[in-house]
């Protein structure tokens, strides 16, 4: 589960970053109803990548959006990115390097008019599309 | 006449230098390897003291850590305190008394 005014935020950064690729953590906790994860908070980041095709969060915003997570009680569930040229779909290297099965890879395609936004888990390698719930 | 070491310094801390006591903050990924909790105790004068420690201590940690020849893995972020081990050292660099070294995985793709 998303809040909308995150998702938002998200989508913006990635706008900023064009024409590099954007990125940034989700930070959250198990939804209370057990459904699975909320994102309760995000932190864009810099990419020390700078680039179109490639983006490598910022060693030292990783480290601050731990900290900031963990002084929140939250804990970081995940990652996103934007594709500047391409659908908003894992490439192969994001399925290499995705570094923690239990995280969530949302990836914010720019390559239309409009954002197209599309969350995923990737697990030894495989790619699954999961359900992304923006409250009313 | 002595010529070797005496007193009762444990082997494995004959080859950590002035080891210190530090906290190692451990991702979610590898808190199964190690012992299951977010931060480990560990010693060593520099960060590669500690990581040999810690592969002692946890040996499935190694390949995390390390690349077969000794490097520091390419894709993980070392942190003593706040500072970047890349712009101390990297291995070599120095782990005072009471640190935290934070173990991140890098967040990249393409």
């Amino acid at each position: 589960m998303v809040p909308g005014h995150l998702w938002d935020k998200m989508v913006a950064h990635c706008l900023d970053c064009l024409p590099l690729e954007g990125c940034g953590l989700l930070a959250g906790r198990a939804d209370e109803a057990g459904r699975g994860e909320e994102v309760c908070d995000i932190f864009p980041a810099l990419t020390a990548a700078r680039s179109a095709r490639l983006y490598i969060v910022e060693p030292r915003d990783l480290l601050r959006a731990d900290r900031a997570a963990e002084a929140a009680g939250l804990s970081l569930i995940g990652a996103w990115h934007s594709h500047t040229h391409t659908p908003a779909y894992p490439s192969p290297t994001d399925v290499a390097q995705a570094p923690d099965p239990g995280w969530h890879y949302v990836l914010v395609s720019l390559s239309d008019l409009e954002p197209v936004v599309r969350s995923y888990r990737i697990v030894n390698g495989v790619v699954k599309e999961e359900l992304v719930v923006l409250p009313a | 006449m002595v010529t070797g070491k005496v007193g009762f310094v444990p082997s494995h801390l004959d080859q950590l230098g002035d080891a210190v006591p530090v906290v190692v903050r451990l991702p979610n990924i590898l808190r199964p390897i190690a012992s299951g909790e977010a931060s480990v105790n560990a010693e060593g004068a520099t960060v590669r003291a500690v990581f040999d420690d810690l592969v002692r201590r946890y040996p499935g940690l190694r390949p995390s850590l390390l690349t077969p020849e000794g490097d520091m893995h390419r894709h993980l972020n070392v942190f003593v305190n706040d500072d970047d081990v890349r712009y101390l050292g990297k291995l070599e660099a120095k782990v005072g008394d009471a640190d935290t070294l934070t173990l991140m995985p890098a967040v990249a793709g393409g």
